[in-house]
């Protein structure tokens, strides 16, 4: 069936609405992070159960992308009643069926226990981890499974697009969005209308509107949970986007690596054709629309806009010089744009509830909210969303439950590999574009990895160097040669081989490498470098002085006795 | 083609909309430094040693020469204390791989800047490729060829240049790449084999 109109879009929203009323539904995980450990098998011992029970008609199942917690998975919710559990195996699944769905009874041991108080937990909203996030972007993940389009149009999808083009004209949906704040997600914090503007007004036709799924840093893992989660409300953002633009070909870049995302976002397109909502004549409005998924081969550098573009043409995913902008210049020569997928997730809210809206959350500069990946030694890792301008401390405090083992934070690494360190006295930091910029260098935000005690800030520094020494595209002399004489000096300082005057041959090659590489890649290689020297000078001058590595990972620092005495020492 | 006015260092320079800083420079009498440009060959924009600063509404940006298409209202410095330094530290960093024993371009422009070829390369134990990877002689092949019989392979650090064997057979009678090399690499290479490593050799980690 082709959706043709708005009436038609609410008549079919009502249907699916009565449709799924009376039903208890069990929401289980089967994200990449909850398959791993064994979500899928959960699904079909809940499906095995409601045969045997035959609760085909009180009870189903629905497989949802990532719900959160990656900790405690698998994870389930349970609604109307919004009972979660936790770590659930397919043992469990007779129980719950038997005790939850068929009397309403609890099951103590599943329930979420609070790390401190050991109380037991069992609504979504009041655990911890929930309750401080404001999930706009990752609301839906629960209520709908991503291979369904039906499921997105029943909690409200696809409205945004018919308001489009029903209601507005291009120019008023930039404006719109121009109001509204919206920055990048992907890393330049570059406000999204003014770009869209720029490509709007830039002669060439066609123009391209391309979605960047092309994450590479170790920590991240955002955009794919997204893609994943709610392909189709990126799709929609898309949609808008191309709309406000005047593209009439959009691409979704997605790194090969992540099939379930690649897997998605195509059946999102092809049933988003099916209904109508791409393709021939968009809605019944006389537009023609054309979405592909293009599966990009992973390199790291491919995130970079021009690379990405050179990717899809066919070249080696290499940057090139950027200096007339890709809104003007971009794909195939022709006026491109091209945002992450979590700022066109922003859209069809930003449209539906409007500008004004949108901007009531944040921060003056940075609007809206941020989802994010909590990483590294904290107790609660996972999918995080919260309202630009919360504090790191907060976040790793609240939702984050703290360090792992009680340990003491040692620093937080911001943005991944473009990213920086900031040390524990910057837990008052707002998360917010020009904020986290002052503290770290980046504004990419994509992920959060909290450092403790046991980390040595020289080794994990000398890693993020060697990393990026091998994923640098290797074109352009500083970025290239500056990453291998940094991560060569870095290994000597590891070894005991560090001398005086390192840090100061460091400093002037990210200086040159700063002002003179080719792309981004190269500019912000230097952050985790400059902060880590920053922050944790004492760290470095110990590495390289006294020959100590205080937190006992640099091998070839570490002196071995052989005690005749049993007792442990520190 | 419209006629943009701009300044570079203390002279008013007029040139056609299109062409680049280092162009306009070059047509000006004003000298650029460049390793991996050549006028006959596609842009590259890799040796970043033709690094200028310019200002646009108030704000200082290095950008490079060779790519930067020239504006009304340009003003472009290209030397000062800072620029030098940076051009020194690219040229020490160049030698990194290709070695202090380099000739041509690459020789002048390190006295000139005044660049200590073992500063880097002191601390990286690698035997010298005597190569920046300009692909001066990537370029120069297709543009000789319409095909390649030298490419680049790897990526990061491990980015270098190979022969395709199957494509080499042309070599015999070109040459074509033997005197644009700025490191003087390919120039001393005498005999139909210009002097690359053949790619089999390079993924079995042969030199």
């Amino acid at each position: 069936m082709k959706v043709r109109s708005l009436e038609d879009l609410e008549k079919l929203r009502g249907e699916l609405l009565a449709g799924g009323r009376h039903k208890q539904v069990m929401a289980v995980c089967v994200g990449t992070g909850c398959v791993a450990l064994g979500s899928q098998k959960v699904v079909e011992a809940i499906k095995d159960e409601i045969k045997k029970h035959e609760l085909e008609g009180e009870a189903e199942v629905r497989e949802t992308g990532c719900l959160g917690i990656c900790e405690l998975g698998p994870m389930l919710i349970i609604y109307p009643d919004e009972i979660s559990y936790f770590n659930v195996k397919p043992e469990d699944v007779s129980e719950i069926i038997s005790k939850t769905i068929m009397r309403g009874e609890l099951i103590e041991r599943l329930l979420y226990r609070d790390l401190i108080t050991g109380e037991t937990v069992s609504k979504v909203e009041e655990i911890p981890f929930y309750k401080y996030q404001s999930r706009i972007l990752l609301e839906n993940n629960a209520k709908i499974d991503p291979r369904k389009i039906e499921d997105y149009i029943a909690v409200g999808g696809y409205s945004a697009l018919a308001k489009v083009l029903f209601q507005m004209t291009p120019e008023q949906v930039l404006e719109e969005v121009k109001k509204s704040n919206l920055r990048g997600r992907g890393g330049g914090g570059f406000p999204t209308g003014r770009k869209w503007e720029t490509c709007r007004n830039a002669l060439g036709k066609p123009k391209y509107a391309l979605v960047n799924c092309s994450e590479g840093d170790p920590a991240a893992f955002k955009d794919r949970a997204l893609m994943e989660s709610n392909p189709h409300a990126i799709l929609e953002g898309l949609i808008i986007g191309m709309y406000a633009i005047g593209a009439e070909e959009g691409i979704v870049y997605v790194r090969n690596e992540y099939p379930l995302a690649v897997e998605h976002m195509e059946l999102a397109v092809e049933h988003a054709e099916k209904m109508g909502f791409l393709g021939e004549d968009v809605m019944g409005s006389g537009l023609s629309l054309r979405v592909e998924v293009h599966r990009g081969a992973g390199m790291f550098v491919s995130g970079e806009s021009t690379a990405l573009m050179s990717a899809i043409e066919g070249k080696i995913g290499e940057p090139r010089s950027k200096y007339i902008h890709t809104a003007e210049r971009g794909l195939y020569d022709k006026p491109t744009n091209l945002n992450n997928v979590e700022t066109w997730m922003n859209i069809p809210l930003i449209i539906s509830k409007g500008a004004e809206w949108f901007k009531s959350i944040g921060t003056e500069s940075s609007k809206g909210t941020k989802v994010f990946c909590l990483v590294g030694k904290v107790n609660n890792v996972g999918l995080v969303e919260v309202p630009m301008g919360t504090t790191l401390g907060d976040v790793i405090y609240k939702i984050g439950g703290g360090v792992k083992g009680g340990k003491r934070l040692k620093a937080v690494q911001v943005g991944g590999l473009g990213g920086g360190f900031a040390p524990e006295g910057m837990l008052g930091a707002p998360l917010d574009f020009d904020e986290m910029f002052k503290a770290c260098g980046s504004m990419v935000l994509g992920s959060m990895v909290v450092l403790d005690d046991d980390t040595c800030m020289v080794d994990l520094t000398r890693y993020f160097e060697e990393f990026l020494s091998e994923e640098s595209c290797g074109k352009c002399i500083p970025c290239r040669e500056g990453l291998r004489v940094i991560h060569m000096i870095l290994t000597d300082i590891c070894n005991g081989n560090g001398r005086e005057g390192d840090t100061e041959m460091i400093r002037d090659i990210t200086e040159t490498m700063g002002e003179a590489s080719l792309c981004a890649l190269g500019k912000n290689a230097t952050n985790p470098v400059l902060t880590s020297l920053q922050y944790f000078g004492n760290e470095w001058e110990q590495h390289i002085r006294e020959k100590r590595c205080s937190a006992k990972v640099c091998k070839s620092l570490l002196n071995y006795e052989i005690s005749s005495k049993t007792e442990k020492r520190d | 083609m419209k006629t943009v006015n701009l300044k570079i260092d203390d002279k008013e320079v007029k040139a056609e909309e299109g062409t680049t800083i280092l162009e306009a420079a070059k047509q000006a009498g004003i000298d650029i430094p460049t390793l991996c440009y050549h006028e006959g060959l596609d842009t590259y924009g890799v040796c970043r040693i033709c690094n200028v600063e310019i200002e646009r509404r108030g704000r200082y940006q290095m950008v490079a020469a060779c790519c930067y298409p020239v504006e009304e209202g340009l003003k472009t410095r290209t030397r000062s204390p800072k620029i030098d330094k940076i051009r020194k530290t690219i040229i020490e960093l160049a030698a990194v791989m290709a070695g202090e024993d380099v000739a041509s371009r690459m020789r002048v422009l390190a006295s000139e800047y005044d660049a200590d070829l073992s500063r880097f390369r002191s601390r990286v134990p690698l035997e010298s490729t005597k190569c920046i990877l300009c692909g001066l002689c990537v370029r120069r092949c297709i543009e000789a060829n319409w095909d390649s019989a030298i490419g680049f392979v790897g990526r990061g650090i491990y980015r270098r240049i190979v022969l395709l064997p199957e494509k080499a057979g042309i070599c015999s009678t070109c040459n074509y790449c033997r005197d644009i090399c700025p490191t003087g690499r390919t120039c001393s290479a005498f005999g139909p084999d210009p002097p690359f490593t053949k790619i089999d050799d390079a993924l079995a980690g042969r030199k």
